[in-house]
């Protein structure tokens, strides 16, 4: 007995990204970056774990290495949460629609913009040529990976995806854990250097464990940006903006308040902690 | 017609159709005029009237309407799930799923129910909107005369 084999729809997914595990996982077409991503914080944490846990567990508390796992497990999920799952893809307006769209015009491409009005304010939704659709507003499109994505805010290569509506609160929890983590790394490796100092000099203490010198150095390099990241986006969240709108176009306050949900800040926050 | 403002409110055409293989195919636009949040346009297509009666299809459309906003509102234990899956580092997601994932898979219950006891024995079709990215409500007029449900025809309708 012959077994039909099944098309699935990420086989014939129109736009550039790659699938794993039959469909289960997303990247976008090069996920190289993320790898790295994964790789200095695997890393970093590995060294940390291996050094300058057993020091501290002993001479401080043996919360430093729980504090540490608990924070390096909260990042890491959010990191593979944020990489792996649908941003929030648009999908491409089936033939039929494309078609009902160019019959309209009668015969014509369709126009660039067609003007809507939200809650009484005029917005434009601009025609996507590749997905033959007119974008849904704060939608737009990612030429990396060749989708419009939904509430879009960016082609994040570090995550390997890009950032949307469906995956921005894995996102942000990604950067603000990272922040903390990279933190929390570098005082431990600080700590345990000077602790170690302390007894039998610097030059010592970093011959002993030079892998906390460099646990130091690259925790130092990453913090600033990564803290600066967790900033930005808690001002964007706080604000209701996503990145791409904060770039430039949306400046009208008209729209914004067209887009907003209300002027309560709970309703703000309603973005990130309800689903 | 160089103005291209079409006004997304009750009384606006909301509908675009051509005519395929399987039939003809409408297509209900998303209701901006209350917001971005997700609601369709509950205006009765023309090319229905003789299939379906307007009360119906104005029923269909509200209570998907009011699936959506049940879906979007969030009250205290939607905030609650929300704070356990940070807590939990979003492992939680592996045992259960979200608040708005539960109400997409009633929608879909919804419209099965309806297709399977309204629509296909009149030769109507209506198709999730979760296919068609929440954008619109695709409607196809089967032209079969016998009216038996798409489903069950594996050739008609192929959603990619």
């Amino acid at each position: 007995m012959a077994s039909r084999r099944v098309t699935r729809k990420w086989e014939v997914f129109a736009g550039r990204n790659r699938f794993w595990c039959d469909g289960r996982l997303m990247t976008a077409p090069h996920p190289g970056v993320f790898l790295l991503t994964l790789a200095l914080i695997c890393g970093t944490c590995a060294l940390h774990f291996a050094f300058d846990c057993p020091f501290l567990a002993v001479r401080v508390s043996a919360a430093v290495p729980a504090v540490g796992a608990a924070l390096f497990v909260l990042t890491l999920a959010a990191l593979l949460r944020t990489a792996l799952s649908d941003p929030g893809i648009i999908p491409r307006a089936a033939t039929a629609e494309a078609a009902a769209l160019e019959a309209a015009e009668a015969g014509r491409p369709p126009p660039r913009a067609r003007e809507v009005l939200v809650r009484g304010r005029p917005v434009k939704l601009k025609y996507c040529f590749t997905c033959k659709m007119f974008r849904p507003p704060r939608a737009s499109h990612c030429s990396l990976c060749d989708n419009c994505v939904d509430r879009f805010d960016h082609h994040c290569p570090w995550v390997g995806n890009c950032v949307g509506k469906r995956n921005y609160r894995s996102f942000y929890t990604f950067v603000v854990s990272l922040s903390f983590l990279a933190v929390f790394v570098f005082a431990c490796a600080v700590t345990h250097l000077a602790l170690a100092a302390r007894g039998a000099g610097v030059a010592a203490a970093l011959h002993a464990s030079p892998a906390s010198a460099l646990v130091a150095a690259v925790c130092f390099l990453s913090v600033w940006s990564v803290l600066g990241l967790a900033g930005f986006h808690t001002y964007l969240a706080s604000t209701d903006q996503t990145t791409n709108e904060d770039v430039g176009i949306f400046r009208s306050c008209s729209i914004r308040f067209a887009f907003s949900l209300s002027s309560l800040t709970t309703e703000r926050f309603r973005y990130f902690f309800a689903d | 017609m160089a103005n291209n403002r079409i006004p997304s409110g009750p009384n606006t055409p909301g509908s675009q159709q051509t005519p395929t293989q399987q039939g003809i195919k409408i297509f209900i636009q998303r209701d901006y005029s209350e917001g971005t949040a997700v609601k369709f346009q509950t205006r009765f297509p023309p090319e229905l009237e003789e299939r379906i009666d307007r009360q119906t299809f104005e029923h269909t459309i509200e209570r998907l309407n009011e699936h959506f906003e049940m879906a979007e509102t969030a009250d205290c234990s939607t905030y609650c799930e929300g704070c356990l899956a940070c807590l939990t580092a979003y492992f939680i997601y592996i045992c259960t799923e979200t608040h708005y994932e539960k109400h997409l898979r009633k929608v879909s219950k919804f419209i099965a129910t309806q297709n399977e006891r309204v629509y296909n024995p009149r030769g109507v079709h209506i198709t999730d909107p979760i296919l068609r990215g929440l954008r619109v409500i695709e409607i196809t007029m089967i032209d079969v005369p016998n009216c038996q449900s798409p489903t069950g025809n594996n050739t008609s309708i192929r959603h990619t």
